[in-house]
């Protein structure tokens, strides 16, 4: 496997470095521990948002820091949960005395770190809230799984969430904007390829040339069943079912429509599943108002996709249209 | 040998190197049911503890070895692994600070005590496939090695043999913590990699006592 890397071991470490030097107008970086929040950070009186988690979900979260998203991200190792020192150390970075809200995506390692952080972050007397994203309808939530795993919707919530706090709002009102997203918000994705791990060097996991897996999470891991490859319209179908029927979606229902790549798939075949989902919600009698389609929570160099599709409402709709400059998602500023 | 600072050492030393050793075997497991990096994250932070082993003041206990343990497995690790294993070593140190030699009741509290701050953070039962499957048999072994009169050694090898059996024993079994869960029936036939560290690690700990 050919890997643009140095030593495995300084993956992270040089590509934060790297994403440093390259955004220097909208982030500050450090390098031990590891964190990236926005140059003008911390701003006083505003709520602080962290969020954070493996890195090879690029730009999640890093690309995000910035105007109208979030103050701060913390990169771990590749697919490995970031350690609660640099959580703590950018919580404490970006609190301008209104409080902090961290966006952790349910993963047991991101949660028991965050969790970890959190509690000593209250020990040095900075509030923080926690919201914990789950809009993967692959998993069942039941007592037998880790519950939902938090997936693509992750950068609504931020966009979202980042533009309630940078309009003024407090931590519970910001902390309550996040819940609703995560309480419309529902996606579910498909691999075509396995990725590589760098310093694993190896596929986290094998699909023959003519299968694909549906309903996989953002490291490889598997999901629902193991499956021939079909054309994409039949392919946006099975993922599009479980997450319309999950929340459950309804004719009259304003949505946002993401399409979002997993890093090794080409726009191309992006806007293809997005003429079908978009095919399918009219279909439904679901308007469709906003969308986003490209890279934005990636697994690495893997091919394929997952589609996120959130309930929009007047608030919804007005604090996602906010300006917003991040390395990633810029506009209206 | 007597279970003192110099064994606690010695159990850490011998931790960091079979960890190391078994670094891709342990990544392999993680792979097939979860995301493939256990070894290389359990590596990582028993390497970054061998530096601070050297530090410890004169007249430190074993909690205090263990402890130094916790917190840089906590500031190392990473994913669910870091908080669990520093969680089980800072309860462990708790359970027998100051005493400076451990007799067989403060093995057992000790192994007693790693287990339950597992599962305080983990929130795993016995038969979720995760590293509980290998503690508690470990747990129950060490205890009844105890009250049968063994030697603190012996209490820790019994310990030893239930956390590989119980690692083993989790091959069978479907996920319902941790990553492994997502993947359903599919796990089964695949031992969990945190289980198998927990095994190797009380071994570790097992042999450390029988060469002192």
């Amino acid at each position: 496997m050919k890997k643009l890397v140095n030593d495995p071991k300084n993956v992270v470490d040089e590509a934060v470095a790297g994403f440093g030097a390259a955004h220097p107008d909208i982030v500050r970086v450090s390098l031990d521990p590891v964190y990236i929040v926005r140059s003008d950070a911390p701003q006083a009186g505003k709520v602080g948002i962290v969020s954070g988690g493996g890195s090879g979900h690029e730009p999640l979260h890093g690309g995000f820091v910035g105007f109208g998203m979030l103050d701060a991200a913390v990169p771990g190792a590749v697919f490995t949960s970031p350690t609660p020192d640099p959580i703590l150390a950018a919580t404490k970075a970006v609190d301008g005395g209104a409080g902090v809200l961290h966006i952790v995506k349910n993963y047991t390692g991101d949660v028991l770190n965050f969790e970890t952080a959190a509690d000593l972050a209250a020990a040095d007397e900075i509030e923080v809230r926690t919201v914990i994203v789950n809009d993967d309808v692959a998993v069942k939530d039941s007592l037998y799984t880790a519950g939902r795993r938090g997936v693509a919707g992750t950068v609504l919530v931020e966009k979202i969430a980042g533009a309630a706090a940078e309009r003024g709002d407090d931590l519970t009102a910001v902390a309550t904007v996040a819940e609703k997203v995560i309480g419309q918000v529902r996606s579910m994705g498909v691999a075509l390829t396995p990725c590589v791990v760098p310093h694993a060097g190896e596929p986290s996991f094998t699909l023959a040339d003519d299968e694909i897996e549906i309903g996989i999470g953002i490291h490889g891991e598997p999901g629902r069943e193991r499956i021939k490859l079909e054309p994409a319209d039949a392919i946006v179908d099975r993922l599009l079912g479980p997450i319309l029927d999950d929340l459950p979606y309804t004719s009259g229902d304003k949505v946002l429509l993401f399409i979002n790549g997993m890093g090794g798939t080409p726009q191309v075949e992006l806007y293809i599943v997005f003429r079908r989902a978009a095919e399918v919600l009219a279909g439904r009698g679901i308007e469709v108002t906003r969308t986003l389609v490209g890279n934005f929570t990636t697994s690495l160099e893997m091919q394929g996709m997952s589609i996120t599709v959130l309930k929009l409402d007047e608030e919804l709709t007005a604090l996602w249209d906010a300006p917003v400059h991040t390395a990633a998602l810029r506009w209206g500023k | 040998m007597s279970l003192d600072v110099a064994w606690a050492q010695a159990w850490i030393r011998s931790s960091a190197q079979v960890l190391a050793e078994h670094r891709a075997e342990l990544n392999t497991l993680d792979r097939e049911i979860g995301d493939g990096d256990h070894g290389e994250n359990m590596d990582r932070g028993f390497q970054a503890v061998l530096p601070k082993l050297d530090g410890l003041a004169d007249g430190a206990t074993p909690g205090d070895a263990f402890k130094t343990l916790a917190s840089t497995l906590i500031s190392t690790v990473g994913g669910a692994a870091g908080p669990l294993y520093g969680t089980a070593y800072l309860k462990a140190a708790t359970a027998v600070t100051g005493v400076a030699e451990l007799d067989g009741a403060a093995v057992v509290a000790l192994l007693t005590a790693a287990r339950d701050g597992i599962v305080l953070r983990g929130k795993a039962e016995s038969g979720d496939k995760t590293m509980i499957d290998a503690w508690t048999p470990a747990v129950d072994a060490a205890e009844q090695a105890h009250a049968a009169g063994a030697d603190p050694a012996l209490v820790l090898a019994a310990a030893a043999d239930a956390a590989e059996a119980g690692a083993v024993s989790t091959e069978p079994l479907v996920a319902r913590k941790g990553r492994a869960s997502y993947l359903g029936e599919r796990a089964i036939g695949h031992r969990d990699p945190g289980a198998q560290s927990t095994a190797l690690i009380l071994r570790s700990g097992a042999d450390a006592a029988a060469s002192s």
